[in-house]
Order: C-alpha cells, then sequence, then structure tokens
C-alpha cells in the first residue's frame, strides 16, 4: 500500500467507527482531492460527511474549527499546503488558542491535512515546507509521516486528539513508498519518534520525505568512508520526541538535524538550539543542519536548492572530523 | 455631517433614488449580455464595438495565436518538457476582448489562464515557451510555473493561490488615482476566487476608494471539480458586486465582440474617475483545469461535447464570414499559418540551454544579506562535493 492509500484507510475507518469524522475542503468530493486521498469517500459517507466546499481555505478551516468546537471531528484537507496563508488568522488565533482562551471551556478536535514539501518540480506556490509557522504556534500538534504505515496510524491518532493537528503530508512520497500495512485498527502516538536504522559514530534526526534522502546517505558514507549512522524520523514535530534523540546522542555525540523546510528558525534550529542548552556535554562537535536555503522556492534547480546526498555527506563529514 | 463627511444618516431607510439606481444595476447584473450568438448572428448592434474590420481579424489572430500555444504547451506538458500547463482552450475570448481595448500604460494582473491577454499585451511565443520550460531566457528566472509576466508590458506575473491579486490591483489602481494619471487596472480570476477573502476585501476597497480597477470574473463553471452553484447561491457572480457599491455586468464571455465593449467601456469610464466595475464573464472551460486535472472524474463528456457548439473561436468564424470579412477557410488558414510558425520557435526555444545553478540566489533582496551568500558559497562547496562523488543533480 503507498501512502495515499494508507491515508485513505485511515480516514475511511475512522468515518466508520465515529459518526462525528466528517471530512471537508476543495474537490474532496467527486473528484477525491487532487491527489486522490478522499478517494471515494464520498460514495460511502454522502455529500453531508465529504463535503466539497467553496474554495476559500479561510473558510474551510474557521467552518471547521466552528463544527469542532460544537462536537465534531473534521479533518480539513488543504489542497495544497501553500494555500494555508489565508487561513493562517483562524489556525493562529482561534484553532491553537480557543482552549487557552476559553481557560479550558472548548477544544477544537480539528485535522488540517494537506500535501506539503517538494521534489516534484512543483515551483514555489505547490512545494512549501511550512511546518516552522506551526511548531511556532502552542496549542497545536504537527506531524509529518515518512511511511504509510506511519501515516495511516498517525492520522488515526491526530483525528483522535482533542487537540487541533496539523499534519502534513510529503507529496514525493505519496506513490513511490510502498509497504504492508495492516487491515487492523493500530494507532501510532503523537510524540513518538520512530528509530530508523541504528548506528554509532553519528545522529541524523529528520522526518517526512527527508528520512528516505537520509538512509541513502547514510549507505553512502557507510561505502565511501565506514561510518555508521543511526537514523531518528521525528514523525511528530511538536512536540518532538527529545528523549529518543539524547539517547542516541549518549551512544554516538554527534548530531545532524536534515529537513526539507529552510534553515533559518527551521525545526532543526530548536533542536539543536534545546541540545546545547541541555545537553552540550553529549556532543563531540557542532551541531549541524542541513536544510533548503533562505530563499523562496525555486522551480529550477529544486535539487540545488533541497537536502540532498552531497550537503549531508559535507555535514556529516564536517562532523566527524570536527 | 461629521468632519470626514463619511458618516451616513443615522435611522431611516436607503433614500429612494438609489434602490431605483440599483434596481437597473441588478438588471446588468443579472442580465446577460451578448452582441454575437453562436451561431455567429449579430443579436443587439449597440453591443457591437467601434471596431474596424482590420481590428476585427487582428482579434481573431489572437485568439487564434492563444489556442496555437496552448496547445503547444499541451503538448510539450506531455513530453515532460514543461511542468504544469492551465489549459485555455475555451477561453480565448475573455483574454482577448478584455485585455485588447487596453492602453500600453494600463497595468494587467492576469490569472494563469490568459495567454491570449499575454499576447495582446506583447509578449511573443517565444517568450512564453521560455517561461514555459524556465530556461536562461525566462524573464521570470525559473521562480514558478504556468504563471506569466513581464513589467515590460505592465502584465504583473499570477500567483497561484488564486485570486490573491484582486485586493493588490485595487491597490495599484488607487496609486494611479492618488498620482493622477488616467491609466486602469485590469484584472482577471475564475469563479473560485469569488469565494475567498481576498475577492470580498479587494472589492470592498475597490467601492469604497473608487478607484480606476475592471476586475473580470472568467467564470468557467469549475473551480477544479467544483461547479459554480457549489462557490455561491448568489444567482449570478456579478451581483456581488453590487453588495461592496461596484457594478457588476454580467456577459457572454465567449462572444470576444461583447466583452470588448463592455471593458472598453468599463476602462474608460474609470479613466474618467467613474470607479470600479465587476465584469462577470459567462464561459467554459472545455480542457481539464490543469495537465494533472482528470475532469471525467466530475462532469459527463457530453456536457463538454455540448459546450463545444458555444466555443469562441468558431463563433467568431461565422461571425466573420456573415459580415463579409474572412471567409471560413481563410479564417482557418490563419491557424495553419500560426501553427507552422510556433512549431519552428518550439524547436528554437527547445534548444536553449537552462538557468545558472545560482539563480535562485537572485532577487530575494535588493542586496544580498549575509546569509544568502554563505550558502550561495555552500553550494558551490555542493556543487564540488557533487563532483567528487559522482553525483549529479540533472534530470
Amino acid at each position: 500500500m503507498n501512502m495515499v492509500q494508507a491515508l485513505n484507510t485511515a480516514l475511511r475507518e475512522e468515518m466508520r467507527r465515529d459518526k462525528s469524522v466528517v471530512v471537508l475542503g476543495e474537490d474532496v468530493g467527486r473528484r477525491g482531492g487532487v491527489f486522490l486521498v478522499t478517494e471515494g469517500l464520498i460514495d460511502e459517507f454522502g455529500e453531508e460527511r465529504v463535503i466539497d466546499t467553496p474554495l476559500t481555505e479561510m473558510g474551510i478551516v474557521a467552518f471547521a474549527i466552528g463544527m469542532a468546537m460544537y462536537g465534531l471531528r473534521p479533518v480539513a484537507e488543504i489542497q495544497f499546503i501553500d494555500f494555508i496563508y489565508e487561513a493562517f488568522d483562524q489556525i493562529v488565533n482561534n484553532a491553537a488558542w480557543y482552549r487557552f482562551r476559553s481557560g479550558g471551556m472548548y477544544n477544537v478536535p480539528l485535522v488540517i491535512r494537506g500535501p506539503c514539501c517538494g521534489g516534484i518540480r512543483g515551483g514555489m506556490h505547490h512545494s512549501q515546507s511550512n511546518e516552522p509557522y506551526f511548531i511556532h504556534t502552542p496549542g497545536l500538534y504537527v506531524v509529518m509521516p515518512s511511511t504509510p504505515y506511519d501515516a495511516k496510524g498517525l492520522l488515526k491518532s491526530s483525528i483522535r486528539s482533542d487537540d487541533a493537528v496539523i499534519f502534513l503530508e510529503p507529496k514525493s512520497i505519496y506513490r513511490t513508498i510502498r509497504e504492508e500495512v495492516p487491515d487492523n485498527d493500530y494507532t501510532i502516538p503523537l510524540g513518538q519518534a520512530r528509530l530508523v536504522q541504528e548506528g554509532s559514530d553519528v545522529t541524523l534526526v529528520t522526518w517526512g520525505a527527508m528520512v528516505h534522502l537520509a538512509k541513502e546517505a547514510a549507505e553512502l558514507l557507510r561505502e565511501k568512508r565506514g561510518w555508521s549512522i543511526e537514523i531518528i524520523d521525528l514523525r511528530t514535530l511538536q512536540p518532538w520526541d527529545k528523549d529518543m534523540v539524547v539517547k542516541s546522542l549518549e551512544k554516538t555525540g554527534r548530531l545532524v538535524i536534515v529537513h526539507e523546510a529552510r534553515k533559518i528558525l527551521g525545526p532543526g534550529a530548536e533542536i539543536a538550539a534545546y541540545i546545547s542548552e541541555n545537553y552540550i556535554d553529549l556532543l563531540r562537535g557542532p551541531v549541524k543542519r542541513v536544510a533548503s536555503y533562505d530563499t523562496p522556492y525555486p522551480l529550477a534547480h529544486e535539487k540545488l536548492y533541497l537536502p540532498n546526498l552531497a550537503k549531508i555527506y559535507r555535514a556529516v563529514t564536517e562532523v566527524m572530523q570536527w | 455631517m461629521s468632519k470626514t463627511g463619511l458618516i451616513d444618516t443615522p435611522f431611516k431607510p436607503v433614500e429612494k433614488n438609489v434602490v431605483e439606481e440599483y434596481k437597473t444595476l441588478l438588471e446588468d447584473a443579472l442580465g446577460f449580455k451578448r452582441a454575437v450568438d453562436e451561431e455567429g448572428r449579430v443579436v443587439d448592434e449597440e453591443l457591437l464595438p467601434k471596431v474596424s474590420e482590420g481590428e476585427i481579424v487582428e482579434i481573431y489572430t489572437y485568439m487564434v495565436r492563444a489556442r496555437v500555444i496552448d496547445s503547444w504547451l499541451l503538448k510539450l506538458q506531455r513530453m515532460g518538457k514543461v511542468a504544469l500547463h492551465a489549459p485555455n482552450k475555451g477561453q480565448e475570448a475573455v483574454a482577448v476582448g478584455a485585455a485588447k481595448p487596453l492602453r500600453r500604460d494600463d497595468w494587467v494582473f492576469p490569472s494563469y489562464r490568459e495567454l491570449g491577454a499575454y499576447l495582446v499585451r506583447g509578449m511573443s511565443e517565444e517568450e512564453i515557451l521560455d517561461r514555459a520550460l524556465a530556461n536562461a531566457d525566462d524573464p521570470l528566472k525559473g521562480s514558478d510555473f504556468a504563471i506569466f509576466g513581464n513589467r515590460k508590458y505592465n502584465l504583473v506575473p499570477a500567483p497561484v493561490p488564486v485570486g490573491n491579486q484582486i485586493p493588490i490591483s485595487v491597490g495599484a489602481a488607487y496609486a494611479m488615482k492618488y498620482l493622477g494619471r488616467d491609466t486602469v487596472t485590469l484584472t482577471f480570476f475564475g469563479d473560485g476566487a469569488t469565494s475567498r477573502g481576498d475577492f470580498h476585501a479587494g472589492l470592498n476597497f475597490a467601492g469604497v476608494f473608487k478607484v480606476p480597477a475592471v476586475l473580470v470574473i472568467q467564470n468557467n463553471q469549475w473551480a477544479i471539480s467544483v461547479p459554480r452553484a457549489r462557490q455561491t447561491a448568489a444567482p449570478s457572480l456579478a451581483v456581488k458586486g453590487l453588495a461592496y457599491g461596484v457594478p457588476g455586468v454580467r456577459i457572454d464571455g465567449n462572444d470576444v465582440m461583447v466583452v470588448y465593449k463592455i471593458v472598453s467601456d468599463a476602462a474608460e469610464k474609470a479613466r474618467r474617475g467613474g470607479g470600479p466595475t465587476l465584469i462577470e464573464a459567462v464561459t467554459y472551460r472545455l480542457g481539464p483545469h490543469t495537465t494533472a486535472d482528470d475532469p471525467s472524474r466530475y462532469r459527463t463528456s457530453e456536457e463538454e461535447r455540448i459546450m463545444e457548439r458555444y466555443e469562441p473561436l468558431r463563433r467568431m468564424r461565422k461571425f466573420m464570414e456573415s459580415m463579409g470579412i474572412l471567409t471560413e477557410k481563410e479564417a482557418l488558414s490563419i491557424e495553419e499559418e500560426w501553427n507552422s510558425k510556433v512549431e519552428e520557435i518550439v524547436r528554437k526555444v527547445l534548444a536553449k540551454p537552462p538557468l545558472p545553478e545560482n539563480v535562485f540566489f537572485q532577487n530575494v533582496y535588493g542586496e544580498k544579506p549575509w546569509f544568502i551568500q554563505e550558502e550561495e558559497r555552500d553550494l558551490e562547496e555542493t556543487l564540488k562535493t557533487m563532483e567528487e562523488l559522482g553525483l549529479s543533480y540533472k534530470e
């Protein structure tokens, strides 16, 4: 099963399990979503639960916040996560903060999901990794799966969460990664990372599509240099699994963070700062970040703009040779 | 009267003459103006613009050129040379008819489906292809796909998030008025965009500040898979203007003559200080939303077949023939002529080199801050490492 099918399965199972789960967004009905994540749901659950909305991200999110406050569990699709900014006011000022603002009397069990990130020659308005904006907002969970198995388990947990979740789906691996996904109902708790592979020299923290690039890079580094790389897939970016990262650093003493978001104030900045503040004694060299460059996402030369094998290779080499 | 003179007299109904005025405005906003019907017959002489026979042929030629370049972009996308294309077929009359009556110094804010307007503004097929292929001559330097524009032609590149150029174009129109110019802005957007906050803010500002703006809705019936009836419960899109004090006119967007006439009148009114106009051009997207879309999931081929009858080029040929301007055969030969011209341009453009590797560090800021300079050096190092490792970034 690929990630699109896994997400579709998660939505279907949750809608069958709980009548309060509704799906809404642009083109989620007959079209099944532009990436077909909601394909066929309208046939099973009808127009009242699979809602093709007018074209407005602000409207979709605000409408869903109201639904969520009244007791539904809406899953709002943003067609491309790049279009979410129209809804930013609603996400930050309302979805994330109603609980706090109301002294805990109201909460917003809402999932906002959509395709994110680059690598498909999508240009600047179809490729953004804008998770830093959401990580910076208290009250939101921020999730990004890297495999079909995780996608299903994480989306189910997100739907069952009593807080708002920004669920980001790296579209470059929507269909390229396939694996067995069990039929049964399983969840993956939010906030728990996955140890992708064990290693002893460097800890490589990453998520989303970069997990697969990191694996390739680790193989290249093993071949060329004989170094052993431990890879951690964070899966949830807020709150991130610091325990797993610290445990790994106790072994390796070296940290490289790889992400598609731009470097300045990207998630790597927070992880690096947190580790330096609290665990500097574990480090045997500087924390390195491999990120996209701090320019708008360019259509031309996106492979040079995004993290790539050579960039990871250089960062790991620098840390190892420190 | 308040100091600003802006306060309404409270506690009484809107004055009778305003109610009467709105009755007339409602007729325009809920009606359907056309000069030429789908069989090319003149149905309303008064709505025919005052253009010469030569200009009519010129208008038709622009529509043909838009059709030809559109089909080439589709072909090049299928060949993997163009990342994505949003087909224009069926909507040529709105793009050409609205852009044509404008002056060079007016500003156009297109959406991504106005090839005809880009051509009218002065973009050549070669420039359109350079842009679509993001090669070394791309005026937008590989920034994004499916958007076109060039300051040379006062043509502002469209955003991909639909309609967010609407309030921006209204701001530009305010600047024109503020600076005492007699220029106007022409803004294109789709039916879907009328659901967005940007549309409402834009229309509201346009009305309040009475700016010289012509706002054209390309109502092609479908926002990807969502039909117009899912965008609004209002009986027309043009009627939305009235709520903001902006007159709305609903017209046949496949009749290039009426598009020209109504936009021309709206632009002249705006130039004279008469304020903005919202025009709903009713048309039909004959192709998919983009090359990544499959319309068979949400509409029938029967519907598309029926709508072919209303397509604007066929109508224009019939109109020109009945007016004795061009025979159908002569009209069709223009298409053949442009097909072979563009084929040659395609060959030339495909041979052009790519953009330089560090192109995306340009134009982030006017002057490069230290971190951009650092990252540019990082790219140089990365390219060296790639060479050492035998890696390539090319497709």
